[in-house]
Formats: structure tokens, sequence, C-alpha cells
């Protein structure tokens, strides 16, 4: 928020709280890239590392949460303060789904190294999704900090490729299943893994959805873009 | 600046380019607005913004002084208040005023209620002590004084007297219901109940409410209106008002960016 409250405290609480969920996105956001790490290496070393971050997480949602509410207390917040911290309270949701989706890439990576056949997969492949969501994270979070609604824009489109990269690994994963049965498995955790990134970019498009509600006051949830388009006009 | 707004609600009272002097001084600056019948519009702005003001122009609270004038129409119910002949009693009966200071006559409960009753209407025993029951009854304070209607007005605490000023503004039956800062020296119970009380009154009622407390106008309010130095700049549902508001001044306000 550029332009000051009367209350000098109301400024530093939101922004303190501000902070906060843009050190929890760090934090979810090292996790992914831990996570594909993990899955392109096939470190279980890695993928460890991953499992053990989501205490931080959990914790960080829970803290923000009780913040929230002690401003709401007290502070009774209207207006584009009220939009803020819906916000910030929703987005502070998506980012910890997002730590359990990077969990969840962790798991899958560990069964598919156990299951004994990693190279054969094409894992690879998953790496530039993999990459498309952990940077539509990234630029949802940056546009939230400034809330920038050209870039929150950006991102709705741009989460509509990660989904039809999906869609085309999915077809692969199936040739390879009907090639050989011994790669069902396997394959199926790739599929949680493939399905654990697309989710990832939903997540991001939440958030970008949660900058339009608060600089435009309007719910752009499940709507076209056409109709996003004509309300930031 | 004329800002024409208008609802879907039926509407009670209609301003239109109401200018207004204190002398030289022009504290309204071509109002147009129209206030929804049965429905409580609150009036929200800084000190000085002339939202009290607005509120004397209705029952011509204003004429007291002769330096004051009204320029412009403010119509209740297809007439002209500012160039009516009706004689302003009649006026005042219809639209009740209720002020920031409680200020019960130094008389007893019961005749706090009956002494406006009785200038217009002529009721025999039975029927006034019907009227000033259900008077108080409405102004949710029949239970606390219907035991000591003898007793002096001045008697009752700050939030029981300011609900007798509310009873004595309503048992004359008026459309309309002025209410000008009425919790601003109230404890947070009384300001509870005479809040609960402006909803229930609104099925009755035309009520308008001068506040400077946001979160007042916010929980009992339907409509909101912003005013700034004499200009009514933004007038919309108190809903769209409290969370996204068309002009930016308005948010700074109603969200304590204003310096």
């Amino acid at each position: 928020m550029p332009e000051k409250h009367l209350s000098t405290q109301f400024d530093s609480e939101l922004s303190a709280i501000s902070t906060r969920v843009m050190e929890l996105g760090g934090l979810v956001e090292s996790q992914i890239r831990q996570a594909i790490y993990a899955l392109s290496q096939f470190s279980v070393d890695v993928a460890n590392e991953v499992s053990a971050a989501e205490v931080r997480v959990n914790a960080m949602e829970v803290d923000i949460d009780r913040e929230l509410s002690n401003i709401i207390a007290r502070r009774q917040p209207t207006a584009v303060d009220l939009r803020l911290l819906i916000a910030i309270s929703k987005a502070t949701a998506n980012l910890e789904r997002v730590g359990d989706e990077a969990e969840k890439i962790a798991r899958m990576v560990r069964s598919i190294i156990s299951s004994g056949a990693p190279r054969s997969l094409p894992s690879l492949e998953l790496r530039v999704s993999a990459d498309m969501a952990s940077g539509l994270l990234r630029k949802a979070l940056d546009a939230f900090a400034r809330l920038d609604t050209t870039a929150a824009v950006a991102i709705l489109k741009e989460d509509n490729l990660i989904d039809q990269e999906f869609d085309g690994f999915v077809r692969k994963l199936i040739t390879y299943m009907m090639e050989d049965p011994r790669m069902i498995s396997p394959s199926l955790d790739l599929l949680f893994l493939a399905k654990a990134i697309e989710r990832i970019g939903d997540h991001a498009k939440n958030i970008a959805e949660l900058i339009i509600y608060v600089v435009k006051g309007a719910d752009i949830r499940h709507t076209s873009m056409e109709q996003i388009e004509s309300v930031l006009k | 600046m004329t800002t024409a707004v208008t609802t879907t609600e039926k509407t009670k009272i209609s301003v239109k380019d109401l200018n207004f002097y204190y002398g030289k001084f022009h504290a309204l600056k071509g109002i147009n607005l129209e206030i929804p019948e049965n429905k409580v519009t609150a009036f929200i702005g800084p000190s000085g913004c002339g939202k009290s003001t607005l509120l004397r122009v209705f029952n011509r609270m204003f004429e007291l002084y002769p330096e004051q004038r009204a320029e412009g129409e403010i119509i209740l119910d297809g007439e002209n208040l500012l160039t009516s002949k009706k004689d302003v009693a009649l006026l005042r009966a219809k639209v009740g005023m209720v002020f920031q200071k409680p200020t019960p006559f130094p008389m007893s409960i019961f005749d706090n209620i009956a002494f406006g009753v009785k200038l217009f209407e002529s009721l025999n025993t039975s029927d006034m002590e019907e009227r000033v029951e259900w008077a108080l009854r409405k102004a949710a304070l029949w239970t606390e004084v219907k035991d000591k209607l003898n007793q002096n007005g001045s008697s009752l605490s700050g939030g029981q007297q300011q609900r007798l000023c509310i009873a004595r503004g309503i048992a004359i039956k008026p459309e309309v219901l002025l209410l000008d800062e009425p919790c601003s020296a109230l404890d947070p119970i009384s300001t509870a109940k005479v809040e609960e009380l402006i909803t229930e009154l609104k099925s009755d009622y035309t009520v308008v409410i001068v506040t400077h407390n946001m979160q007042q106008a916010a929980r009992c309010s339907d409509y909101t209106a912003y005013m700034y130095l004499g200009d009514l700049m933004e007038f919309g549902s108190t809903e769209q008002m409290f969370f996204k508001p068309m002009r930016k001044e308005t948010e700074d306000y109603i969200t304590g960016r204003f310096g």
C-alpha cells in the first residue's frame, strides 16, 4: 500500500504481514526448486529436504493466520485494507497448498527411485512444466507484492500453457504404459507428480486473481478472459 | 461538483442543486441526492464537511438563524420544503430530529413524551398512556422505565436519556427521523441498543443518520454518503462504499488514509 494511514501502527502491521507472506512464498518456491532438482537428479536426500521444510511452511501459515485475526479484530479494516487482508488470507492458504504439492513431488520421486526404473521414464520432460510452474509462482508473488494487475493477467494466460503441457504429458505416459506394463506403477507415480506441477500453476493463478480482487474489488474467479479484461479497463 | 445519484429504491427526500450559506461561507455546494424511503441513510465525512448542516436543512432548523440561507430544492412527498408555506412546526412533526447530546425536557419521563404529542393531537388520558408506552417500547426503553414514569427525565443514564429523546421523536409519528451523531456521547452497550433501534425503526420510518463513527455507518445503514468540504463526494449502498468505493477520496477516508 503506497499511501499511509493516520495510524502508523496499522501501516506497520500491514507491512509486517505482507512481508511474512512473501517469506512464506520464498520458502515454498525453494521447496519447488528442490523438488524439481530431486526429480532431475533422482536424489533421495534432496527429496527428503523438501519434506522436512513442510513443518516450517505449516508453522508460518498458522502464524500468518493468527496475525490476520489479530489485525481484523483490532482494526476492523474496510475497503482496500479489507480486500488486502482477505487476499493475504487466501494467498497464504494457496502457498501452503503449493508446499503440499512440492512435498507430493518429493514423495513420488522417492517412490519412482525405489521402483528401480527411473531412467527409462520421460521424467526429464516434466522439467519444462515444472520450471514454468515455479516461474509462474514467482511472478505471482512479485505481482502480489507490487499489486500489479497487468502482470496478474499475464499469469492467468500463462497458466493455460501449463495445463496444455500436462495434457500432452498424460498422452505420452499412456503410450509408455501400453508399451511395457511393468512401467504402469512408476508411470502412475509420474502422473501424480505431473498433476502436482499442474496444481502449482493453478495456485499461482489463484494468487494472480487475488491481485485483481485487491486492486479492483472484482471477483474474477470462474470468469472468462474477456470479462477479466473488461474489469481492468 | 454535482454528482446526481439515484438508487432503485422509492425516494423519500429528493435533494436538488442544494446550496447552503452561513453568511458568506458556502457550506453545501450543489448537492443532488435521493434519500430512499424506509431505509437508513448515513452521512459520513470529516468535521466541517457539511453533513450536520445538510441534516439541519431537512427540517429547516437553520431558519432559526437569520444569516443562514438555503437555495435549491428539497422535495418531501412532492413538496419543496424550502419554499413551503406550511407551518414549520408541522414540517418538524413530519421530520423529527435527535441530537448529539441527549436533551430531555426538565419534566417527568411520561411528560417528556406526551409534551410533543399534545402539540399536534388531543388524546384522552388512556390514549395518551398508550402512545407513551408505544413510543417507549419502540425505543427499547419501556421495560427500564415503566415503573418510574413520573421520575424526572434527567434522572436516567445517558444512554437511556438518548433513547428517551428518540422515543419523544417517534411519539408524534414522524415520517423521517434525523439523527445527528446520536451515539457520540454513549457507552458501547447503549450505542448497541440505539443501533438496534435504528434498524428496527426503518420499517416505519426513513432514517437519516450523521455519524463520525464509520463502523456505525457500516453496521446500521443501508446507504452511505461521503461528504467533504461541502461536496457530496460519493453516495452508494453501504456494502459498496465499505468494500470498493468508486472514488479514491472515499476509499482514503474510509480506510483512515485521510490526512
